[in-house]
This record gives C-alpha cells, sequence and structure tokens, in this order.
C-alpha cells in the first residue's frame, strides 16, 4: 500500500532500493529518472506509483544479465558515453527502447531518440557514437 | 518535488469515471497521460483533491477514418499519433505538431485528449484543431455532446467543459481536395514552450485561389488562437500572390497577444508569428499542389 501521491522514480528508490533510477531534476525535464514501463520509456518522476501497479517496469538494474554487461552498456563503456553518469541511466533505457524499436538507426534518429534526455558533461556527441556501437552488437 | 495528498481512483468504465468526477465536485481532475498534470503537482501547483485516472478504460484510443471525418479517440498517445500511417498520408499538419509535442518520453504517455483539454496556451494540438475546424465529443452525466473547436478554449487553463465530462473523442473533418496544412513551432529547445507556433491548413480552388484557410496560433495569448479575421482576408485571393502571403501573414499577427517573457519580447514574438504563417500557408499550399 503506497499513498497516491508517491512517485514511481521515489517507489523505485526508496521503497525498492533501486537506487540505478536517478532523480536530476524537479521539473520533468531531465528523464535521468527514465525507466521502462510496458516497453515504452517514460520519466518515472511523472507517472505515480499506483498508476505502475500490474503494469511490466524495466530500470536500468535490469538490463545486465548477472555479471553480464547488456550490449548498450559495453557500449557505452567502449565508447565513453558518460563522464559523471548521473543521467546516464536515463541514456541507457532511452537507447535500449530506441534500439528495440529501431535496430539501425541513423544518428539523426538516435539524436531524436535521446532529446529527451539531458546531459550536463558530455556534449551528446560519445553518446550518440555509443548508441551507434551498440546498434552494431548482435547479441540483443 | 512531492505532490500535495489526494485521493485516486483508477475507473476501468467511463461512466464510472464521470460518476466520479461529478461526485469529486470542484477537486477532481482527470489524470490521462500527466505529463502537463504532474510537472504542477509536483511544483505544488495545482492541489486537487480527487484524481480520476482513465488509463485503463477501454476503447478510448485509436486513429480511424469514418465516413466524413478521421476519429481520434482521446485516450491516443502523441507516439501513436507520430507513428500512424494514416495522419501521416491524411493529415500531415498534425503529425507536424505531435512531433514536436514536449520529447519522446513525454510523447509515450501523454495524449490527444490531454494535450486538448489541458488549456495551457503552450499546448500545441488546441491550434491545430482550430485550424482543421475540429470538433470535440464530451461525455458527461447527461451523456455525449459535441463542442467545436473554436468554441472549446475559453480562457487560460480553461476549456468549455462541465465538471462531470471527459473528452472521450477529437473528429477532424476530411478536408476535400486540394488541401493541404502544417504545423511549424519555434522553440529554443527540446521540450521547451513554443516562442510561438502556428497551424495552416488551406483549401484551393481553381487558378490556386485560397478557397479556405484556417489558422490557429500557439503560445501567443491566454489560449490557442484562431486568426478569423485573416483567415478571413486570405479567402479567395491568389495563393501565387506573393504580397497577399505577406500581408496574410501580418494580419495573423496582429490578432495574436504575445506576453514578453524568457523567450522574446512581445514584438519580437508577433514577427515570429509573422513569419511562420507565411512559411506554414506555403507549405500548406505546396502539400495541397502534391509536393513536399
Amino acid at each position: 500500500m503506497v499513498e497516491p501521491r508517491l512517485l514511481l522514480v521515489h517507489f523505485l528508490r526508496e521503497d525498492l532500493g533501486l537506487t540505478g533510477t536517478h532523480v536530476g531534476c524537479d521539473t520533468s525535464n531531465c528523464s535521468a529518472c527514465a525507466v521502462l514501463m510496458d516497453g515504452k520509456v517514460v520519466k518515472s518522476c511523472s507517472v505515480l506509483a499506483v498508476q505502475a501497479d500490474d503494469r511490466d517496469i524495466l530500470t536500468v538494474e535490469g538490463l545486465a544479465k548477472g555479471d553480464q554487461l547488456h550490449p548498450v552498456q559495453k557500449a557505452f563503456l567502449a565508447k565513453h558515453g558518460l563522464q559523471c553518469g548521473f543521467c546516464t541511466p536515463g541514456m541507457l533505457m532511452s537507447a535500449y527502447a530506441l534500439l528495440k524499436g529501431n535496430s539501425h538507426p541513423t544518428r539523426q534518429e538516435i539524436r531524436k531518440g535521446i532529446s529527451g534526455n539531458i546531459c550536463r558533461c558530455t556534449g551528446y556527441e560519445k553518446i550518440v557514437e555509443s548508441v551507434e556501437q551498440a546498434a552494431r552488437s548482435k547479441d540483443w | 518535488m512531492i505532490p500535495p495528498s489526494f485521493d485516486y481512483a483508477s475507473p476501468k468504465s467511463l461512466p464510472e469515471a464521470i460518476a466520479l468526477l461529478s461526485g469529486g465536485g470542484e477537486g477532481a481532475k482527470v489524470i490521462a497521460g500527466g505529463q502537463s498534470l504532474m510537472p504542477l503537482l509536483k511544483l505544488r501547483l495545482a492541489s486537487p483533491s480527487l484524481l480520476v485516472d482513465i488509463n485503463r478504460i477501454p476503447g478510448l484510443d485509436g486513429i480511424e477514418e469514418r465516413g466524413e471525418y478521421l476519429r481520434i479517440g482521446a485516450l491516443t498517445r502523441m507516439a501513436d499519433i507520430e507513428s500512424s500511417g494514416l495522419i501521416r498520408e491524411g493529415y500531415p499538419i498534425i503529425r507536424d505538431a505531435a512531433e514536436v509535442i514536449g520529447d519522446p518520453l513525454v510523447r509515450n504517455l501523454g495524449t490527444m485528449g490531454g494535450n486538448i483539454s489541458h488549456g495551457d496556451p503552450n499546448n500545441d494540438m488546441p491550434a491545430v484543431m482550430l485550424a482543421l475546424g475540429a470538433e470535440f465529443i464530451a461525455t458527461g452525466l447527461a451523456g455525449e455532446r459535441s463542442i467545436k473547436a473554436e468554441h472549446f478554449f475559453t480562457d487560460s487553463f480553461t476549456v468549455a467543459l462541465g465538471h462531470d465530462e471527459i473528452i472521450t473523442e477529437i473528429r477532424v473533418p476530411k478536408h476535400p481536395p486540394i488541401s493541404g496544412g502544417c504545423y511549424l513551432k519555434l522553440e529554443q529547445k527540446v521540450a521547451d514552450f513554443a516562442t510561438a507556433a502556428v497551424a495552416v491548413q488551406v483549401r484551393l480552388g481553381e487558378g490556386w485561389t485560397c478557397e479556405e484557410v484556417g489558422v490557429g496560433l500557439t503560445a501567443v495569448g491566454p489560449t490557442a488562437i484562431k486568426a478569423s479575421k485573416a483567415e478571413q482576408w486570405m479567402r479567395g485571393r491568389k495563393t501565387t500572390d506573393i504580397n497577399a502571403i505577406q500581408k496574410f501573414g501580418r494580419r495573423a499577427a496582429d490578432e495574436s497577444s504575445p506576453a514578453t517573457d524568457i523567450r522574446g519580447t512581445a514584438s519580437y514574438k508577433k514577427e515570429v508569428v509573422r513569419l511562420l504563417v507565411t512559411r506554414a500557408f506555403r507549405k500548406s499550399c505546396e502539400r495541397a499542389r502534391g509536393g513536399s
């Protein structure tokens, strides 16, 4: 039982202890809180926990299989797609959702796909390269 | 960051939702995609006593042509509008707008019904609906009724809906050939509010005369604005008359009343309206004639 006003991001972080999903702003802008809900990438700060009842939620913790990183995580490492790492969980979830829907995106499509995710460090170039690299991977 | 307390209900049927809204009085509010409402709750700019979540009500989404109109279910997500082949082919002005609403995450949840009925002058679809001459179906305790877009947007965050009413359907009249439309938005960054945005829908007649034109303006007044004086002026003029198009743009801009803010001065925004209306009109004519 949760209060209706409990945000999904707070439920994930504080009730479930899944702190991979980050709170980066107060204004529903940054998408550091991005998770997949029923296969669609959404801002978990802008969804109520009660709205997620009975729905599939995928967080960044769900990408790796044990200590086997997911191809999108491997790509971000290989291509230096992060610096401070604060936006990274959200970027990974947006990238994952993008590639699930479009396995060979153009650079323009990648930029559009991550256009909801704000990064203060990288200038986005390495992130785009990381997503391109992930797309080249065959083990999805 | 933490919303104020409220009660929450997730009805599984429309009658149940309407009963909850009616019973909840002034403090009851519909939540659909929540992409406008949740930011307000988190900043405590809204304090509803009851949220009526309509996401679990079946049958409220969908995009299909029915006889004389295109039906868009109120719960249709912006992402589905963006990816709809039917809309891309037949109503590209709607896709133009869907593409620039928020960001990809917002579009996965944000709904057509919400974008229409939230009442924020920065919402994009109202101007599109004004340009298209659309009508909305509202369902409440007294049953269904239809409201023309031009009568719907009454004031900032105020639309012509009773407390017990929910928008369930958006109906866009099929436009006879030779028709074309376009939505253009100037924003400083993705998911920002528009500095200004315009919707133009045109129907061409003999010799490329402007037989019919609809113009909707976003973010330059207390509500979306139908530039009806400019529309009236342009009807009957040749769309190949460059001077007429320039004057038309100016007249549409004169019907806007933007506020000076961080995105620009009022006069700057009016100039943006003038420019965008001119470009959108030309592009609509191109599309009508079978161009891009």
